[in-house]
Parts: structure tokens; sequence; C-alpha cells
């Protein structure tokens, strides 16, 4: 589903590579844990993907295409098959539960019937059932979380990217989220969480990528956050 | 849903930059009233040349008794030379360019002299004899004065030829001066539009760039993103020509019709019809402008 070749990310001529030769694949339906501390190469890894960056070396594959010759029109196409979760959750504060998750939609261009069958379904999934039309400054953190996951979501992507989802979250909401990423991806969609939760991390056991000033470390299979503790 | 969408965006972002937005209208109003005063003064200036043009004739006069320019220093016209001009005028090389040929004699001239001037107090010193007896030529295109007056001045017993055109080059002078002051004026105008069209839109496209980095991270494509700043600053900038036209039609309709039209009554005045005829180019002014604004801002301020 994505495959890293020999991909290498320079942002500013002469510092050291924020990605640094990094090959991978992850397959489709996986979940997989990516690791480090800042600074290791997590972010740029998932901008990779999203194509908000480009690579300075290697080849980014995402779900059977070449990044480097996707047309910048196509760009769009590409991330309506990805969605996106961040630590900030990134709500509309002046638009309600429904409306922000509407709205991914709507910029899509879907048409409306498909808008008012789909979000109740979606908001019911994630538990804000009810919640519709609550603000997001209405709302627990582990609840803007939830209608971040709904947009995310909502669209059906087959990738689910998360930038440290639960960095805002306490242990008992951040156990919540995990359950709901977890859910998500049972639905057959890859998930690539990074984070720098180490209990979550233990306690899931799944797929561990760690990175670390942009080498990649580590790549287990039901792997635990530090291998060295 | 998709337009219905685009449209509540566009409100919103009209509403929430209301000032600016109100400053994008007035500022391409007036810009767009100058120009649109420019074309309207053009027209009003083709429409004399038409009116008038077609009235004037090229004037020869001949010499009268005691005339003290040097042409005539032989004294008043002889019959013959006012037979050789006559001659000249029926010539092959003359009468192409002449439409009709009329001879005012020194009496004619006294008549009409007296009917439109006889109440001046000086008017009883003049006699028939102080009079120019002359050839009223109507040229069949007015533009090729300088021929018949090239074969004619300097003729002996020809005292002058005068174009009436002349009379009203000044005039013209004034109103093409006019023309160039305004579109002067617009032009500068219209460099103010852009600049804050183009703030305008950056504003708008800052003050909402969390809505347009959600957009781009669902998959919103390019101009589905930028469409509703350019149609905000377009929708801005043709309310402005609206108001231009409007402006122009009230100032047309009451300055020249009704007041310019009933004080100074010998010209022939444009109407409200040739503020519309312009109306369409003001506004197409106006969403070109909007246009060139948007792309220079938006691919700066909305990359993908």
């Amino acid at each position: 589903m994505i495959r890293f070749e020999n991909v290498t990310k320079v942002y500013a001529r002469g510092a050291r590579p924020a990605l640094d030769q990094v090959s991978l694949e992850i397959e489709r339906g996986e979940f997989v844990f990516l690791v480090g501390t800042s600074g290791s190469g997590k972010s740029t890894f998932l901008h990779l993907v999203m194509r908000e960056e480009r690579p300075t070396a290697g080849k980014v594959f995402v779900a059977g295409r070449d990044l480097s010759l996707l047309s910048t029109w196509k760009v769009p196409h590409l991330r309506r098959q990805i969605g996106a979760v961040f630590q900030d959750f990134r709500l509309l504060p002046n638009k309600t539960v429904f409306e922000n998750v509407a709205f991914a939609l709507q910029v899509i261009g879907k048409p409306r019937h498909h808008i008012m069958t789909t979000v109740p379904d979606v908001l019911e999934m994630v538990g804000l059932a009810g919640m519709e039309k609550r603000r997001p400054h209405e709302l627990s953190g582990g609840e803007q979380q939830r209608v971040a996951i709904a947009r995310a979501f909502v669209n059906r992507p087959s990738i689910l990217l998360a930038d440290e989802p639960t960095g805002n979250l306490d242990p008992t909401t951040s156990l919540g989220i995990m359950r709901l990423l977890d859910r998500i991806n049972r639905t057959g969609t890859t998930v690539v969480m990074a984070t720098h939760d180490d209990e979550i991390v233990d306690q899931m056991r799944k797929r561990v990528i760690e990175l670390s000033t942009g080498e990649m470390v580590r790549d287990q299979s039901r792997g635990v956050y530090g291998s060295g503790r | 849903m998709r337009l219905q969408f685009i449209l509540s965006e566009i409100g919103l972002g009209l509403r929430r930059n209301l000032s600016m937005t109100i400053s994008v209208i007035l500022v391409t109003f007036v810009s767009l009233t100058f120009v649109g005063a420019a074309a309207l003064l053009q027209q009003q200036i083709s429409q004399m040349k038409d009116d008038w043009y077609g009235k004037v004739e090229v004037s020869v006069f001949l010499c009268p008794r005691g005339s003290e320019l040097p042409t005539c220093a032989a004294g008043e016209a002889t019959a013959e030379q006012i037979d050789a001009v006559q001659a000249e005028l029926d010539s092959p090389e003359l009468e192409p360019y002449i439409q009709t040929v009329y001879f005012e004699s020194k009496d004619e001239a006294f008549a009409s002299f007296q009917e439109k001037l006889s109440d001046q107090p000086w008017a009883k010193a003049v006699t028939a004899d102080d009079m120019n007896s002359s050839y009223r030529v109507k040229l069949a295109d007015p533009e090729k004065y300088q021929v018949v007056a090239d074969v004619l001045a300097g003729r002996p017993g020809v005292e002058e030829v005068l174009d009436q055109r002349r009379i009203f080059d000044s005039l013209f002078l004034v109103l093409n001066r006019a023309t160039l002051l305004s579109v002067g004026l617009a032009t500068v105008m219209l460099l103010a539009a852009v600049l804050l069209i183009t703030t305008t839109i950056r504003l708008s496209a800052l003050s909402r760039r969390r809505e347009t980095g959600i957009m781009r991270l669902v998959g919103a494509s390019n101009l589905f993103i930028q469409l509703p700043f350019m149609l905000e600053g377009a929708i801005a900038a043709t309310i402005g020509a609206g108001l231009a036209v409007g402006g122009l039609w009230l100032g047309v309709r009451y300055l020249v019709t009704d007041w310019l039209g009933s004080s100074v009554t010998f010209v022939d005045y444009i109407d409200t019809s040739n503020v519309w005829t312009i109306a369409p180019i003001l506004v197409a002014v106006a969403i070109v402008l909007a246009a060139i604004s948007s792309v220079v801002t938006l691919s700066r301020y909305t990359k993908v």
C-alpha cells in the first residue's frame, strides 16, 4: 500500500537529512506504529505519503502509484484515498460536529443525499451519535479527536495517517482513541500512526517502525516502543 | 450541493471582510467611472464630428474693398478674378472633391449679417461694401480640405480660404485633453483597484487558512479551493462596475441631457443609450481586473 525506495529528504541545502535512505513497505490493511524522538523524521514520512513534500531522492509509492510521476492536478485524488488525523485535531471552530465531518465531503463535491446518510453513520461509528449539533469548544479533547477521525474516515480512505493523535489526551481517553483506530483498521484500512506514547505501543503489539535522526533503525512486527527498555 | 456550498462560502467571505469588500467596490466604482467618462467623451466627440463636419463648408473669401491683407494688395477682387476662381472650382482637378459650390455676394453676406447681428450698436456703421463676397464650398469629404486650400489660397483676388472645421479645433482639443486626463486618472485608480483586490483576496485567504488547509487535506481540487476567492473579487468588482454604470447613467441623464441639453442647445449630445453601449465594456474590465488579481494572489496563497 505504501512503499519507500531509498527515500531521502533534505529540507535545506547542506542540512542533515530529515529522512536518510529509508526503504520499507507497508501492506494493505496493516497497522503500523512509527516511533522515534522529535526530529527523527516521523512527520516527514507522513508528509511524503500525503505528497505535501517530495523526496530529494528515492521513490514513494502510495496505493500503487509512483508519486514522483503524479501530476500536481491529480494530487487531490490521491488525498481522497488518505485520511489524516493530527495531535491538534484541526476542527473548524465555527462549524458543528456534523458540519465539520460533512465539510470533508462537500469540498470534494459529494451530493447532498450522500452526505446526509454517510455522516450520521460515521458519527455513530466513532461514538458521537447525538452530538451532531455541538461545536468543537463544547467537546472534550477525546471527543474532538473522534470528530477529526470521523472526518478523516468519512470518505472511506484506504489509508489513515495519524500524527500523534493521542499527544494531547490523557491515558484513558487515548485508549478509547486507539480502540477506535483499531476498529477502523479492522475494516481493511491501512493505519500508520506516528507516536511518542510508549504505553500504547506496548499494549497494542502491532508492527513498529523506529526512526532515529532520519534513519530506520528498527522494523519489528508485534513490537514494543523502546527496544532497549 | 457544490454550487450551494461555493455560494455560501462566497457569502461568508464577503461578509467576513465587509470593509475590504466595500473598499474594493468603491475603488472599482471610481476607476471605472473615469474609464466610462473617457469613453463617453470620445463618443461625444465623434458624434459632434459626424454632425458638424457634415454641415461645415470651406469658405473662399474674395478680396473686399480696402482689405489690409497682403494677398489683397491689388484691391477688390475683379470680375475676371472671380471667374477664374469659379473656373478653378469647376476644373477636373478639384471637381471630384467638391459636392456643391455656392456663391455668396456682398449683398447676401450683408443681409445675413444684419439678420444675425443688427441689434449690436456697432452694426449700423457697416455697409454692404464692407462685406466679403465668397464661395461657399461643401466638400464631398470634409477631411480633404487641404487640397482645396492648396489650389485656391494665394490666388489673385482670394483673401483667405477658411475651413470652418478650424472653429471646432479648440473645442475638440479641450475635449481630447479631458479624455486624456480621465484616462490618466482611470489608470491610477485601476492600479489602486488591482492592488486593493489583491490585498482583499490575500486577507480573505489568510483568514480562511484553516478551512483551505482542511480542504487540501481531504483532497479538494485546486479550483474548488480557489473559486470562492476568485468569485469574491469578481463579485465585488462587478458591483463596482454596476455602480459606475449607474453613476454615468445619472450623469448623462441629469447633467448632459437635462442641463447641458437645455442650456447649450446647438450640440447633439450623447444620451443614456451610449451609457448602455459602454456598460458591458466596464463590466468586462472589472472582471478582468479581478481575474488578474486572483491569479496573481492565489497561486501564492493557496498552493497544493
